[in-house]
């Protein structure tokens, strides 16, 4: 895994006219990696990714692959390869043709490329498809092609924007698992962008979580899904109860807020806010709906105990998703596996939920991400 | 500075070889095949008419002895004028306004039928037929309609057959035919742009005022020719523009009466040689066109962008 | 306000019988004079049909020998305007947008610019340009068929522009970045990628500048213009 071309962005800025699009962003990629960068529409993630190929130039800035600075240099000579959005197959060339354009461009013959094709058309699954046009193949299919198309230019990174949000779920699921073992396989640096935290989740060894323009926190999965280091992560990536107000004590990395509607909470400072954090700042704890769990008559732990009325209960097949009035109009969700039981909660009955205060983060307030 | 960065950019994002050879082309047609020559063109009309013998020499000031022609006449006196040269002019441009509004006027219907039509195959049907006829060269249709509009044409031989009238009606000296054949050299340029526009309105629209009662007048109006305004405005500049400075149809169909500027340009130039008069008449004609189209696009508020099929 | 269908049908049915008889006529009538054996160019009185007509035009030397200038001016006009109208197509796309109105409008300027016009200013600049260069490229530059071929070409490229702008709509940009990724150089880009997909606007584009050439007559300079004193 160590094997693999890195890349780097150094302080790099990407402005259009007065509109800034990418903010001061410093990322080291490893070689061999899959490295995401995930983020809602419009944060500027395609927009680094299309730095990185060559399509466009920093403001300010480097952008490096393999250690070298590629100012200047075209997107035809570097050594990345791009898999676009709405996957941009040649429609009026045969799927073998489109596989092998790479070679073609080279002058490599005709033949050594329909011996290239064939071999990465069993790789991909779809031997002796080759002659069909793009039109005649399904969207799993397309898509594909598009990696084989990319991967038959051998390049030393793979940068792929959002490429399976055409796709429907039972499919992307499949794709990710593929997608993955593609990459621990041929093991070049995969770079992917998606709005869709499941996805980075799932196949990523690193993720960059980004928000207008600027990357938030760069760490692996758990990373960034048990420690967030703001509000918008704590609440783009996945689902997260919020619990607005004060903080009441620190200690070591354990802080206990006094919050608006549940009293006193006892929490985990979250690693990038340690130190910093004191007594008297606003701040919001974020507890996962996974991590609650029903009190049942003995009680527990005042600090880490939250009774709320029950507004919903949703039956979700795997999972019950039982809704409860929370803080300011908002809801708390509590997510409880389904093991048979008929259902968990009566509509109004007052529960009281419980959580492990280790589940449990804080930090400086701030902006959540939109609903 | 904002330009070199403009053509760095371009370079970039085509290539050194092609993206000169884009270059090339284009300024070669923009500054070589449309701009120098009105310019030219320009200069000269600013000139006298010297034999070659005398060009660049002391003789060869500018002057606006040409404009002077076209206002005063060969006198110069003050007092008198150009009135010959000046009837056709005014004839030209009021003639071109009035093929253009009953071009618009004749077309309109067609354009909202093909546009809305539900019945796809018809429509194809009428498209072709209404093209078959460009295919004939420009002259040939001019000659044609001079027959069906002369003393012995159709027209005439059917009016006396049915005893609408006793003798052949004149068509041409009344300078009818020669109208008939502007509005028809040019229906095309104003259906087709119209047919467009008024295609890609959404039927809903118009079946939502149905519903709600209006009338067609207020349909029309309200909706459909709002909508339409590119193409009415894309149509009308060209039909206006072309008809203003038609050749053809004038010099074929037109009567002893009906001299049509054009013609005054080319006469300047072939018969007698001079081309600077020439120029001048044609950038009179020019500009005047111009200013009227642009006029007209800032009275309905069109822009420039608008126009193209 | 309902109106009787029937008589909105009535009205349709007669303009459009009108519409198509305005338009269509003189073909008709154009067509059935040729057959016509009298003198003079008419339908009626019908003389005798008779394929005379054509066989004085096969033989006329003169018709023969314009005929033949007219293919070559054909030609010519094509390969010019196709070339520049899809240059400047491409260059439409890719303008910086607040240049885009203006350079629009003066690329289409020359369609709207009457024919006299054109072919006058042709001749008028091209005689300086002689002019300016001394005897010698005399020849070359007066040649009327090299004048008729630019004259011709600048409107020309203007309507081959147009069928090449509505082409370039549905191209999407993204192939060509697809190639430039995959190693391709711009060039190989554009014939790789661009011109396959822009072949059937190629075709009909030909087609138009050679028709519109072909009949085309006003932006021609007349023999005597062009020698001048």
């Amino acid at each position: 895994m160590a094997d693999g071309v890195g890349v780097d962005l150094d302080n790099v800025w990407i402005r259009f006219g007065d509109f800034v699009a990418v903010r001061d962003a410093n990322v080291h990629i490893d070689g061999g990696d899959f490295f995401s960068f995930l983020g809602p529409s419009g944060c500027g993630k395609t927009t680094i990714l299309r730095a990185i190929s060559g399509f466009l130039d920093p403001s300010e800035g480097r952008v490096l692959i393999g250690g070298n600075d590629m100012a200047g240099i075209g997107p035809n000579k570097r050594p990345t390869a791009l898999i676009f959005q709405n996957l941009a197959l040649f429609p009026l060339m045969k799927v073998w043709e489109n596989i092998t354009f790479s070679m073609e461009v080279t002058g490599a013959s005709a033949s050594e490329r329909r011996k290239r094709a064939d071999e990465l058309l069993d790789m991909i699954a779809l031997d002796g498809q080759g002659d069909k046009l793009p039109s005649e193949l399904s969207g799993g299919q397309k898509q594909r092609v598009a990696i084989a198309r990319a991967l038959c230019a051998q390049p030393d990174v793979l940068l792929l924007n959002e490429p399976l949000s055409a796709l429907d779920l039972k499919l992307r699921q499949h794709m990710r698992t593929d997608l993955r073992e593609i990459q621990k396989r041929v093991g070049i640096t995969f770079i992917y962008i998606t709005h869709d935290q499941g996805e980075a989740l799932t196949m990523s060894d690193h993720v960059a979580v980004m928000r207008a323009g600027v990357i938030d926190q760069i760490g692996s999965g758990h990373d960034v899904y048990d420690q967030p280091a703001t509000p918008f992560e704590a609440s783009f990536v996945g689902e997260n109860n919020v619990f607005r107000g004060v903080i009441d004590a620190v200690k070591g990395n354990e802080a206990l807020i006094r919050t608006n509607r549940s009293g006193d909470l006892r929490a985990q400072i979250t690693p990038s806010a340690v130190g910093t954090l004191k007594v008297g700042d606003e701040a919001m704890m974020f507890v996962r709906p996974e991590a609650l769990s029903l009190v049942n008559g003995t009680g527990s732990e005042p600090m880490t105990t939250i009774t709320a009325n029950v507004i919903n209960e949703e039956f979700e097949g795997n999972s019950y998703s039982v809704f409860l009035e929370g803080d300011g109009g908002k809801e708390i969700k509590m997510s409880l596996p389904n093991v048979g039981q008929e259902r968990v909660s009566s509509k109004g009955s007052n529960l009281t939920l419980k959580y492990d205060a280790a589940n449990a983060v804080v930090m400086p307030t701030g902006e959540l991400a939109s609903e | 500075m904002k330009k070199p960065m403009i053509f760095s950019q371009f370079f970039r994002n085509n290539g050194a070889f092609l993206g000169s050879v884009m270059m090339f082309l284009v300024g070669f047609w923009i500054i070589v095949l449309i701009l120098l020559p009105q310019l030219s063109m320009l200069d000269f009309s600013f000139r006298f008419n010297l034999p070659p013998a005398e060009m660049g020499g002391p003789k060869d000031v500018y002057t606006l002895h040409n404009y002077k022609y076209l206002i005063y006449g060969a006198e110069a006196r003050e007092g008198t004028y150009n009135t010959v040269d000046l009837m056709v002019f005014m004839r030209t441009i009021l003639a071109a306004i009035g093929v253009t509004i009953a071009d618009l006027i004749l077309c309109y219907p067609l354009a909202y039928y093909l546009g809305q039509s539900k019945n796809a195959g018809f429509v194809r049907l009428l498209v072709v037929l209404l093209i078959i006829p460009y295919w004939i060269n420009e002259i040939l249709r001019a000659f044609a309609l001079r027959i069906i509009f002369g003393d012995a044409g159709i027209i005439n031989e059917f009016m006396m057959w049915t005893h609408l009238t006793r003798e052949p009606i004149d068509f041409i000296r009344a300078n009818i035919a020669l109208y008939a054949g502007l509005g028809y050299a040019y229906i095309l340029l104003m259906l087709f742009p119209m047919y467009n526009v008024i295609e890609s309105l959404d039927r809903n629209q118009i079946e939502a005022a149905r519903d709600m009662g209006a009338s067609w007048i207020r349909i029309h109006r309200r909706i459909v020719i709002p909508h339409a305004k590119p193409g009415i405005s894309s149509g009308a500049t060209m039909v206006f523009m072309l008809s203003a400075g038609a050749l053809a149809a004038p010099q074929i169909l037109g009567g002893p009466s009906s001299l049509w500027f054009t013609q005054l340009v080319y006469q300047w130039f072939n018969n007698s040689l001079n081309w600077q008069q020439g120029s001048a008449y044609a950038i009179v004609l020019l500009v005047t066109s111009i200013a009227i189209v642009l006029t007209f696009m800032r009275i309905f508020k069109v822009n420039m962008g608008d126009i193209g099929k | 306000m309902k109106s009787n269908p029937l008589f909105g049908r009535l009205a349709l049915g007669l303009y459009l019988l009108i519409f198509f008889g305005y338009l269509l006529g003189p073909l008709v009538v154009m067509s059935m004079t040729a057959f016509n054996s009298s003198g003079f160019p008419s339908v009626s009185p019908w003389a005798c049909f008779t394929f005379e007509w054509f066989d004085v035009l096969f033989k006329d030397e003169r018709i023969l020998n314009s005929i033949k200038n007219s293919f070559m001016v054909g030609f010519g006009t094509v390969i010019l305007s196709v070339a520049i109208g899809l240059a400047a197509s491409l260059v439409l796309t890719q303008v910086w947008a607040r240049f885009r109105s203006t350079y629009y409008t003066i690329i289409i300027a020359p369609i709207l610019i009457p024919g006299v016009v054109l072919g006058i200013s042709t001749l008028v600049f091209w005689d300086r340009v002689s002019r300016l260069l001394g005897p010698g490229t005399d020849a070359f530059l007066h040649n009327g068929l090299f004048l008729t071929i630019l004259g011709q070409s600048t409107f020309i490229a203007s309507y081959t522009m147009l069928v090449f702008v509505a082409r370039l709509q549905r191209f999407d940009p993204g192939l060509t970045e697809a190639a430039l990724d995959l190693g391709a150089t711009h060039t190989q880009a554009f014939r790789k990628i661009l011109l396959p997909f822009m072949r059937p606007a190629i075709a009909s584009a030909s087609v138009l500048a050679f028709l519109a050439s072909f009949e085309n007559y006003n932006t021609r300079p007349s023999p005597s213009a062009v020698t001048r004193p």
